[in-house]
């Protein structure tokens, strides 16, 4: 085994499939999240200073919440391709990358899916 | 005899990282962090959508000075990851290689997302009336 050339180790083990995806759809999101970000700014505003029911309501509006649902998928979707990179570049194990990589984006999924009910019951509630 | 002066190999604790090295390490850092950010913006509609007593909690909470200092820390982290990642897409485009000007972009980088955070940070006292 250690004398056989990468090439050799390499064969049989199939093409790498699908990293052009991955490298493209975090270009894609990060495009997308420059004007969702500085949208998220106005999100701060009312964070810190709005009323309990002028949140409600401009929350309820419908292009902030369409910004908000697409601000959560969007980085959510960009934060899990990012972290995925990070854990295959520093930790070893090959199961241990395989397991956390899956966690995160089953993580991740429920985090953006968690934003959508939260702010589709906000609104609602708005009236 | 005297003793042959060996070289030295450059050792990481002592060698002095370049500005883009630095800039590159901060890239991913403040990558990782906006992650947590994420997460506490969800969470900030979770409180919201808890009711008034939970929401306005929470907004004590974030109003208290050293939490909001990190409230925009964490803005600047966004602005910073903005930034650098233009950089990073001027880069898959092929453009803006130039050796001699690398450290000119990430001066640009960095005033930016100052900039970008003092604006914002002006924007939002905005709403405090």
């Amino acid at each position: 085994m250690a004398y056989k050339t990468s090439l050799a180790k390499a064969r049989g083990l199939g093409s790498a499939k699908s990293g052009t995806k991955h490298w493209w759809m975090q270009r894609v999101t990060a495009v997308a999240l420059i004007p969702l970000s500085f949208w998220l700014i106005l999100f701060v505003q009312q964070l810190f200073h709005a009323s309990f029911h002028e949140i409600k309501q401009w929350i309820s509006n419908p292009l902030n919440l369409i910004l908000l649902i697409s601000w959560s998928f969007v980085g959510f979707y960009h934060a899990a391709l990012g972290l995925q990179v990070v854990i295959e570049d520093y930790l070893s194990p090959e199961w241990l990358k395989i397991t956390l990589v899956w966690l995160i984006k089953l993580a991740f999924l429920s985090g953006a899916i968690s934003a959508l009910v939260f702010a589709i019951r906000i609104a609602i509630s708005a009236g | 005899m005297e003793q042959r002066k060996r070289p030295l190999s450059p050792h990481l604790q002592v060698y002095r990282l370049p500005l883009t090295a630095v800039v590159s390490v901060t890239h991913r850092m403040t990558g990782v962090l906006l992650t947590a950010g994420l997460i506490l913006f969800v969470l900030s509609l979770a409180m919201i959508q808890c009711g008034a007593s939970s929401f306005n909690a929470m907004q004590s909470f974030i109003n208290q000075p050293f939490i909001e200092f990190a409230v925009w820390l964490m803005v600047y982290a966004l602005f910073f990851h903005l930034c650098h990642g233009i950089r990073h897409l001027f880069w898959d485009a092929g453009e803006s290689y130039d050796k001699i000007l690398m450290n000119y972009y990430i001066i640009l980088e960095l005033f930016g997302s100052v900039a970008l955070t003092g604006l914002s940070f002006l924007f939002v006292q905005l709403g405090a009336s």
